[in-house]
This record gives C-alpha cells, structure tokens and sequence, in this order.
C-alpha cells in the first residue's frame, strides 16, 4: 500500500528493560531510523543504557520521570513504564516494540517493517460494525465481499493497531509450562477489525495506536502483587486492552489485529516457567472476574472523549470490581490519576 | 493417534464418510467431480439439479449419489415444494432437508481443489470436518486464530473458563481465484483475484454478523440444519444471490442466541468461474437496497428465553421477519410464510430429532443406501 508516512507523525516507544539495546537496534535500524524514539529506561534498572549511534532519540530515566510527573502513585516501573513514553510523545502515532522482539520475515523471506504496517493499519479505516470474510478490504488485492452492507464501507478510523509475534508467542505462564517448547511457525498474511463489542487480549508487545485519539486510554491500571519484568509475569497490557476496547467501542473507533509479526526471541524454560506461574497465577484469577463487567459495560453518551471514557470506566470499576479485590480498587484509582497526569502533562501539543 | 508434539505428525482426522453429505446444486454438468475424485469418493452425494428437469445431468463414474431434480423436489414436497427456489442455487437446501445425515458439505460445481502456497493439494473436506469437531470461541477473541490448531495455543489474557469453548455449528471456506465479490464490486473490478492464501481459521465473534458464501460451506445439520433455509431466490423472486446472506444471518443470529459457533477461514477452494457482472447486477439489484434494512434487523433479533431449539428460534425469526421487514417489500411477507413452510417441511422429513443446543444427545436415524 502506498500510503504517506510523515517521519512527524511517528514517535517509536521503547521501553528499556535491558540495558544493552544495541543488538536491538541495530536490527531495526531500517526501520526505526527515519523516525523519533522515546526510550524509557525501566525506573529499576541500575546500569545505563547501551544505544548505537545515528538515531533521533530521547531517553527519560527515572529522575526525569520524577521531574516531569512530581508526585504521582502510579509504579511506572517495569513493562509499565512504556506509559511514560505516550505521555510526553507529541505526535500522532506511537508505534510500541518490546525490546526482546526484532524483526520477523514473512513467507517470502523479506524482512517485515512493523513500524509502515501498524501505521498503514491506523491510515485505513477499521469495519467494526460487520465481519469481511476476506479480512482487510482495503489491503491491495482485497476488497469488501458480496453481502457487505455498502453503508457500512466507509468504515471508521482504525486507533489501534495490535500485531503479532512468531517464534516465542505471547502465551501465559501456564500455557508455557505445560507447552515449553512450542513455537509460533505460523506466518497469517491479513490484518482484521475486531469487530464492536468482542473482548480481546491486546498484548503490549507489539502495537501501534493513535495518541491523538485514544492517548488516555492507553493506560497503566492494573498491576499484578506479584507482576514481574518478564511479559508472562503482566496482565497490566491486557488490563489496558480491555478498557481500551470498551472506550473504542464506545466511541465507534475501530481495533485491528493481525500484521505486522515481529520475532519475539528468549522464550523461557519449564522451570522459569513454573517460577513465573507462581506469580502470574493471581492474574489467571483475576481475569475470570473481570469477564463478566466488561461483557456487560456500557458508557454514558455523555462521554464523548477517550478522557471521559476512563473517568467513567474508573468508576465503575472502582464500583463493582474493587469489592472483589483491591487490585481493582487500586487499577481505578490508577486509571483516575492517569487522566490528572494526561491533562497536566499529555495533552499539550497534541 | 499420533501424538502431536512440536514436529509430530498432526493427527489423523476421522473420514466420517456415514455421518456426511455433500450438497452440489448444479445447472450444468459435474466434470468439476473428478478432481475432487480423491477426497470425495468415499461420501454420498445428493445432487440437486436445477433449472429444467428434462435435461440430463452426467455424473462421473465411481460416485454413490442421488440426484434431485425439480420433479422429485415437487413430488417429494408437495405444496411445500413453494419454498425451495427455481433457477438459484438456494436450491441446494432441499438437499440439507432431505439428508438423513449429521454433517452436510456443500460446494458449488465451478470449484476446485486449491493448493497452498506449497503447492499441496488443499482436501477442503478434511479441514471443514477438522472445524466442526474442534470448539469455537465466540465469547473472547484469540489473537492467534483458532486456538485448537495444532501449533497455536490461547492467547496470555484469554480468560481459562472461556477456554473449552463451545460447538461448532458452521464452517465457512474461502476461495482462492475468482472472489465472491457483488456485482458493482465485480463491474469495477473485473480482473481483481484473489491470491492471498490467509493460514487461519477464526471464530466470528457472538453478536458479529458476516456475508456467508455458499459456495464451500460446512455444517452441523444436528445443531443448525433447520436454520439453513436459503431463501426464495430466482426465478419469479424480485432477488438473487442472497440466499446465502439470508442464511447466514438467520443461522448466526441462532447461533448466538443458542452459543454455538461458527467459523471462517480455511478451508480455500479455487474458485474457477466469474459469473456474469450484469447478470448479477440484474439480480442483486433489489437486496444491495434491502440488505441495508436486512442487516440493522438481524443486528437487533432477540430471541425470547423459550426458544429454546433451533425451529422455534426460526419460527420466531420468521414473525419478526414479517412484522419488521414486511414494510420493506410485500417480498418479505412472502419470505416469512417460506420460513414457516420450510420448518414444516423440515419436521416432516426429520421427525425424530430435536435441534437443540449442542447439550443434547440426538440420535441419528438409520443411514440411507450405502
């Protein structure tokens, strides 16, 4: 597809959780290069960060996170701490890479530049409101299906966009003890709208969102007592996801799925495995008892802005989940700070 | 079964050449029948031939089928008989009526085998027995695709009691080649094919409706036949090729109502035949208009709490039908009388089972000739 990317539309995120990221950036030079990076340095890591030469970056350490935000009770260490980076990011599109991924091939052996495919995924509208057999209409080659109401293919605007990993897939830590050694082989050419109101598990791994509409609905909320630095130790992404897709649905903006793949290497053990289920367990539980609340929630139409989605969603969640457990209560007093900090930080410029 | 480790074979999926039925409508001939010769020949097939009885229809040697024509559909019906269309492959659900079978396979006469990107041959058959016996999840999207194929797994996130999932009631195939794309698509795209081969096979969200395409359609005749209604089509009917729009939509919005899944993907056929744009364009013209009132209709079918089989999910589908879309065009009114016939005749011809939801045990009658 050739859709124009500005190089000033796109800031990269990356949050740091390695200290070296020179193998990591050497590999996407080609496709980070043209474009701003905001490496955010996990607040508790203790050695300096390893970046080559030659890109447009900046990093924010935890003094400068301190700085910026002052007081706040949102932990923004760990995986979380990519967070910061869609703060202060100006610009229309952040494209977000875990630093354990690089760049994946596709079936013809060509290396795929995730960072063009998320933003081609924002650039063309989503069709939430019915399912195309043929995936995405608007990829080259494709089109809507017979049967595809015609008031429908205008679409609507696509505000995220949630790739895909091969080699080590983003399964929990019980799926990876019992399935250790399992790889994802399987290349699936076809990006897809999640349609209005199916629930999904957005992983952070590998996305790309439109800040200008969705900023605050990208949000750090729910921490694990136990969450760790590895992705299977987390639920806060799919906590994040969950929220993100009411607040799109609400607002009839659309979520896609499927490309770009990135190659997502240091799998872990059985044994890590199990270390890691023993802290990723509690997020298992907790999942379970959010299903319910999100099949069922529904926004005010008063809430017009992704700002007014998750005042709203907080209080609810704050209603009807935080009896259930404190991570509840703590994910929407989060969620509730989140926005204070967007608007006194976030929001200018955007 | 062979164990299906990391670089094990995968394990062998059951013929279940009693328990299916292929439905070929057809107009033509049935040449196409001898490249599916190796994957088909061990199943019966029921032929419904349409357009003029007269004519006869060759079927290549070596097949058990039985071949239908517009007598024996008129004889065998009654004045029944109305609600199977003339002159439309909508014909093809007499065949789903009169099957004694618990899977159907239907798939059109200008189909052939695909190849994947390999260049193997695709048995389209043997993928759409391999969705109808592993569950969908239509409550929680897995970002990986069907999370019961071999080689992908839920999802982190996927909540683990929605992880069992739940029957799967249909399953839609692809076409490589000529898409199925409407008229006006089809006018200012005549040379559009599609070569994308997309690995996946998903299942279409609860409360998500979709186009469903006839031509390589699989289903569970036990939990959905008497959804499978594919309309008055055709000749004397002011639409065409909407009979299988019409019949996704009823059986989805069913589907959802009785949680039951379906699902689209894989299997790919190779789609050989670009019908005729102004043809098609004559035919469509009126449901590229109704589908506009069609599509918010379904989106808004509930289902009270006592329709708790397949045929009163239908016979309630058919008096909103009536009260709701009859305002449309007096065609509605006669499409919901249809619906009400078809069930009717459906309970003739399978008076002993009860198409519930997937919980119950249904016996199968006794299999028919060989």
């Amino acid at each position: 597809m050739s859709l124009n990317i500005e190089d000033n539309e796109v800031d990269i995120v990356i949050a740091a959780l390695r200290s070296d990221l020179t193998a990591f950036m050497e590999k996407w030079r080609p496709f980070f290069s043209r474009f701003h990076l905001i490496i955010i340095k996990d607040p508790d890591m203790e050695e300096d960060l390893q970046i080559p030469p030659g890109f447009d970056h900046q990093v924010f350490t935890k003094s400068d996170m301190a700085q910026i935000l002052g007081a706040t009770s949102i932990n923004f260490s760990g995986h979380s701490c990519r967070y910061f980076g869609y703060l202060v990011s100006r610009k229309k599109y952040i494209v977000s890479i875990d630093d354990d991924c690089l760049p994946a091939r596709d079936n013809t052996g060509t290396l795929v530049d995730a960072v063009a495919q998320h933003i081609v995924n924002l650039k063309t509208p989503a069709t939430p409101f019915f399912f195309n057999t043929l995936y995405d209409p608007f990829c080259k080659g494709a089109d809507f299906v017979r049967g595809f109401p015609f008031s429908l293919r205008n679409g609507v605007e696509c505000v995220l966009s949630c790739g895909l990993w091969l080699n080590i897939a983003d399964y929990d830590a019980p799926t990876q003890v019992v399935k250790p050694n399992d790889r994802n082989v399987r290349y699936v050419d076809a990006v897809m709208t999640v349609p209005v109101r199916a629930m999904m598990p957005v992983s952070g791994i590998n996305i790309g969102f439109n800040r200008e509409l969705l900023g605050p609905a990208l949000l750090p909320g729910l921490r694990l007592a136990g969450e760790g630095k590895q992705r299977w130790e987390t639920m806060e992404d799919i906590w994040c996801g969950l929220c993100t897709k009411v607040v799109c649905d609400h607002l009839g903006l659309g979520v896609k799925s499927g490309l770009p793949y990135v190659w997502r290497g240091d799998g872990v053990d059985a044994q890590g495995a199990m270390e890691s289920l023993k802290r990723e367990w509690e997020g298992v539980k907790l999942m379970e008892e959010v299903v319910p609340f999100f099949q069922s929630v529904r926004l005010p139409r008063t809430a017009v802005t992704a700002e007014d989605c998750v005042i709203e969603m907080a209080a609810m969640v704050k209603e009807q989940l935080g009896p259930l457990n404190p991570v509840f209560a703590s994910a929407a007093d989060a969620m509730v700070e989140w926005v204070k900090l967007w608007k006194a930080v976030g929001s200018q410029g955007a | 079964m062979v164990d299906s480790g990391s670089n094990g074979a995968v394990p062998s999926t059951p013929l279940l050449k009693d328990e299916l039925d292929i439905v070929i409508p057809t107009i033509r001939n049935l040449d196409f029948l001898e490249m599916w010769r190796p994957f088909f020949q061990p199943y019966h097939l029921i032929i419904i031939q349409d357009g003029d009885p007269s004519k006869t229809i060759r079927v290549p040697e070596g097949f058990d089928y039985k071949l239908y024509n517009r007598n024996d559909i008129n004889r065998m019906l009654g004045p029944k008989a109305s609600c199977i269309s003339f002159k439309d492959s909508a014909c093809r659900c007499f065949g789903f009526l009169i099957s004694k079978k618990k899977y159907i396979f239907t798939i059109d006469d200008d189909c052939f085998v695909a190849k994947d990107p390999s260049g193997k041959e695709l048995n389209a058959l043997e993928q759409h027995i391999r969705n109808l016996l592993s569950p969908s999840t239509p409550f929680f999207f897995n970002t990986l695709y069907d999370p019961f194929r071999k080689g992908a797994d839920f999802v982190r996130g996927y909540p683990f009691s929605l992880r069992e999932g739940v029957a799967t009631a249909v399953s839609h195939g692809l076409w490589l080649n000529i898409p199925d794309y409407d008229a006006p698509t089809q006018l200012v795209k005549p040379l559009e094919r599609n070569t994308r081969f997309v690995d996946a096979v998903l299942t279409i969200p609860k409360g998500t409706l979709f186009p469903m395409c006839g031509m390589n359609l699989a289903f569970n005749r036990e939990l959905i036949g008497p959804a499978m209604y594919f309309g008055l089509m055709g000749d004397d009917q002011p639409i065409g090729r909407y009979d299988d729009m019409w019949a996704g939509w009823c059986s989805k919005v069913i589907c959802d109502h009785l949680a039951l899944g379906v699902k689209t993907g894989l299997p790919y056929i190779w789609h050989s035949k670009a019908s005729n744009a102004f043809a098609n364009l004559k035919k469509e013209y009126n449901g590229i208009y109704w589908q506009e009132e069609m599509v918010p209709f379904f989106q808004s079918v509930k289902f009270p709490k006592e329709c708790t089989t397949v045929q009163k999910c239908y016979i309630e589908l058919s008096k909103q039908v009536k009260a709701r879309l009859g305002k449309v065009d007096p065609y509605f009114n006669k499409l919901a009388d249809s619906m009400v016939t078809w069930i009717e005749a459906w309970d003739e011809f399978n008076p002993s089972e009860n198409m519930g939801a997937a919980a119950a045990e249904v016996p199968n009658g006794p299999a028919q000739g060989k």
